[in-house]
């Protein structure tokens, strides 16, 4: 699997090239958008409209207006017609505040059949705006793999073909960087969207968005991955995109007032030096610093999110994590992230598969891949989980949903659901370190048992029950999937409002749009069901902002300034909050405030749920969750924290003498489900919705959203 | 190495060092926009003279690698490899890294000594120090 600089530079075979005039970027916007057909090797610039702006702001909310008028209701993911957009939004590129660099990835899902967003960091975003490219709409396929060129610099767009006779996508980045980099010092001009043999192999496959580290002198990668959209850009037959642009200058954006900016990012980076080395220590072990305290609270997800800690948990422990992570480097994935919280493992010496032996540097183990492919799996070992993450890495599959489906199917092979004949010899026990890093392997080269895992877990569930007989019941129990998407990390059955975070989620059970466990289950902040709808309602919509952004969401609030924690809002982070509206108001020259934020949300939330209708899901039926996640299903569980449960029983009037665990297993499980449909009361009834969960028409008319499609799909339904 | 020194029990805050800087590299008298700045304080002495003492702490947070020491020893900026992002600002231990919104680039005292040389009471002088 290697392939050679000289190689790639002498295989490049143009297909189709366009010339252009790269577009002067005006308070955050370049007024263009890359539009290019694979099919027919077609590249052509389109207009970005105010109604764009107006309506869809940028990032997220251009990527799902795109696809809309790209699909049709009966489009599936590997239609031709299917999109991958790729958008950084308006204040993506500054350089002054930490975060500020994402790119939003938005496409049809072959998980969940729907849409699915994926927020990333890499250069790939900032650069392909600054290249005079609001977005990047991909669509059609091609007849064979190619790598789209974008030189910033040149100003001209080139389809090309290109040998790359390898799956590896640490390796593809590797040498792009190097073959259309024209000195060592442009490396850090170049960055490449690729993906693995992983993604041509499972419905799970993921992409990965490269920048250069100029002082490790390395190729390093974030990666865009819930959903499936590597498996989309390898059906479309893509290999890479290239982007290369040298002009930074930290005033790309033509922002309207650089000062406003230039004092919100300083004050910040004040504050991460002053205070993160006493908070959540980003920049010495980035979300890995989760590790220590998810296990003490009982929230780490320990074999397929049946416990939520685990006596083992110690040796993957935050500190543990802090002797692997090289310190005291920059580690931001765009410039000027003060936060810098995108730490490596550096010479890593890799102990199986096709780089067996070769010396690495490994991105992260982020918080959710130490969890995904270490506790939930039932290994507590650090460097199992440092390969776990290369390996899912280079060959283009999603930790997260690797994680979670693996711990599903180790947990039907305890319960003798799978055994060694169907799993081909695997012994996929929990813990079992051997079996698990051979069936990832399986998983990235399209082998054995490996070619059913990667169907993910909702279709997996299908198979187990109709070809190896299980209980359907069962298997909807504990396989940790909502939407067709896998669960991320975090155990939820003791917080009802995050089963409404996970359940309620447009893309499916991503924590992204709302992390209340604390807020809910230790602190007790939001006792009310009323209390829970207002916190269902504004912090998914104040998350979904990052996403129009081009931003990311750590700085919002794994950093707090000074006396944050006595404030009544504490949890919103007042300050930081009227930071985003500086920095947003300094880029577009507009004067918005901390409302009409959460309102540039509400249109592209409630669009997307709208669009989610349009595809025949985005009603009640479709936010039901697996109970896994709402509260035990097996008497193990039950039993392993009896003093709670029983507790709990007691205090809602039940007399538990006598009743069996199973007994006491219906009545909670009663009790709990009713609580969760009452909660989807509450907050459908604040997000102005039906009783079944569609947007009503007062309200798309009141977010300016009401266009005749839209109201056409919505109405079928009112 | 050379440093600006100071002795702030001698300062008589007229303000000549930060008039000096910002003329001789912003081309005007801006207090805001001298690399020594100079300001009242509660404190004793009652002065604070904020000027860089060429710790080198900026250095590892660049992400462009733009900032490094000469070979004198002094911490320098090269503008044209900085994306003007402020870490260094919010890194800096001794907030002795400036910056103004008209510069798209931070700035810091290069240890030039021209503002030593016309401080009347020798509040601030060159300084030799071990790296």
């Amino acid at each position: 699997m290697t392939i050679s600089v000289e190689d790639v530079r002498t295989s490049r075979k143009v297909l189709a090239e366009m010339d252009y005039t790269p577009a002067k970027i005006d308070k955050g916007y370049a007024g263009q958008s890359l539009y290019v057909n694979l099919s027919e090797a077609r590249i052509e610039p389109k207009t970005v409209t105010q109604e764009m702006k107006d309506i869809f702001t940028g990032g997220k909310g251009f990527g799902l207006r795109y696809l809309w008028q790209a699909v049709t209701p009966d489009t599936k993911w590997n239609d031709p017609e299917n999109e991958i957009v790729i958008s950084a939004g308006p204040i993506g590129g500054i350089t002054q505040y930490p975060g500020s660099g994402k790119s939003l990835v938005v496409t049809l899902s072959p998980t969940t059949g729907s849409v699915i967003d994926s927020n990333v960091g890499g250069y790939f975003g900032p650069y392909l705006k600054f290249s005079g490219w609001d977005a990047l709409e991909l669509q059609g396929k091609s007849d064979k793999d190619v790598v789209l060129y974008i030189d910033g610099d040149k100003g001209k767009v080139t389809l090309e073909e290109i040998e790359l006779e390898t799956g590896a996508s640490h390796l593809i980045s590797e040498v792009l960087t190097e073959a259309f980099a024209e000195s060592e010092e442009d490396k850090q001009h170049i960055s490449v969207v690729s993906t693995g043999s992983g993604a041509d192999n499972t419905l799970i496959g993921m992409l990965n968005f490269s920048w250069y580290d100029p002082r490790r002198q390395v190729v390093r990668m974030k990666q865009a991955g819930r959903g499936g959209i590597g498996t989309v850009f390898r059906d479309k037959k893509l290999k890479a995109l290239v982007v290369r642009f040298s002009g930074l200058t930290g005033k790309n954006n033509n922002p309207a007032d650089f000062g406003k900016i230039q004092r919100a990012g300083v004050k910040i980076h004040r504050e991460i030096n002053k205070f993160d080395d006493v908070q959540c220590r980003m920049r010495q072990v980035g979300t890995a610093n989760l590790m220590t305290v998810m296990n003490d609270y009982d929230l780490l997800p320990v074999m397929n999110f049946k416990y939520g800690s685990h006596p083992e948990g110690k040796k993957i422990s935050t500190e543990v994590f802090i002797s692997k992570f090289t310190q005291n480097v920059y580690d931001g994935c765009w410039y000027g992230c003060s936060m810098s919280c995108c730490k490596a493992v550096d010479g890593f010496e890799l102990k199986t598969g096709p780089f067996k032996g070769e010396k690495v540097v490994v991105d992260g183990p982020e918080y959710e891949n130490a969890a995904a492919l270490g506790s939930n799996w039932g290994i507590f070992d650090p460097d199992f989980i440092i390969e776990a993450n290369f390996y899912c890495d280079t060959y283009g599959i999603d930790t997260i949903s690797t994680g979670t489906m693996v711990a599903f199917i180790m947990e039907c092979y305890e319960k003798g659901i799978l055994n060694k004949e169907i799993t081909g010899g695997l012994e996929l026990n929990f813990g079992n370190k051997e079996a698990a890093m051979e069936l990832l392997h399986q998983l990235g080269q399209g082998k054995g048992f490996g070619k059913i895992a990667g169907l993910a877990i909702r279709r997996m569930k299908k198979v187990f029950a109709e070809e190896y007989g299980a209980d359907s019941n069962f298997l909807q129990d504990i396989g940790m999937e909502a939407k067709g998407l896998e669960y991320s990390e975090y155990l939820s059955k003791e917080s009802l409002a995050q089963q409404g975070g996970f359940g309620l989620a447009n893309k499916g059970p991503q924590h992204d749009e709302a992390w209340l466990i604390f807020m809910d289950m230790v602190n007790n902040q939001i006792p009310t069901f009323e209390d829970k709808a207002e916190a269902l309602h504004y912090f998914p919509m104040f998350r979904t902002w990052f996403g129009l952004q081009g931003l990311c969401k750590l700085p919002w609030n794994d950093i707090e300034p000074e006396g944050n924690k006595q404030l009544e809002e504490a949890n919103k982070v007042p300050e930081h909050v009227q930071n985003y509206v500086d920095i947003y108001n300094g880029v577009t020259g507009k004067n918005i405030d901390k409302e009409e934020l959460i309102r540039q949300s509400e249109r592209v939330y409630n669009f997307q749920r709208v669009f989610n209708l349009r595809l025949g899901f985005g009603r009640r039926e479709h936010d039901r969750v697996p109970y896994r996640s709402q509260g035990p299903v097996t008497a193990e569980e039950y039993e392993s924290r009896q003093e709670r449960y029983d507790g709990q029983l007691k205090e809602l009037g039940f007399d538990i003498e006598g009743m069996s665990t199973e007994d006491k297993m219906k009545v909670m499980r009663k009790h709990r489900e009713d609580m969760y449909e009452k909660l989807i009361d509450a907050v459908y009834l604040r997000r102005g919705w039906t009783n079944d969960g569609v947007p009503k028409l007062e309200t798309l008319k009141a977010l300016g959203i009401d266009f005749p499609e839209v109201v056409d799909v919505v109405k079928k339904h009112l | 190495m050379k440093i600006v020194g100071k002795n702030e029990e001698e300062c008589i805050l007229c303000g000549t060092c930060e008039a000096v800087c910002s003329e001789y590299y912003f081309k005007e008298d801006n207090r805001e926009k001298s690399a020594i700045q100079v300001s009242e304080i509660d404190e004793d002495p009652g002065v604070d003279i904020n000027v860089c003492n060429q710790c080198g702490e900026c250095i590892r947070f660049c992400p462009v690698l733009a900032l490094s020491r000469a070979k004198s020893g002094t911490v320098i900026l090269n503008k044209k490899k900085c994306i003007a992002c402020f870490n260094c600002v919010g890194a800096c231990p001794t907030e002795s890294m400036f910056y103004h919104e008209d510069a798209v680039n931070p700035f810091k005292c290069i240890a030039c000594a021209r503002c030593t040389k016309e401080c009347p009471t020798e509040a601030i002088f060159m300084e030799e120090v071990e790296l």
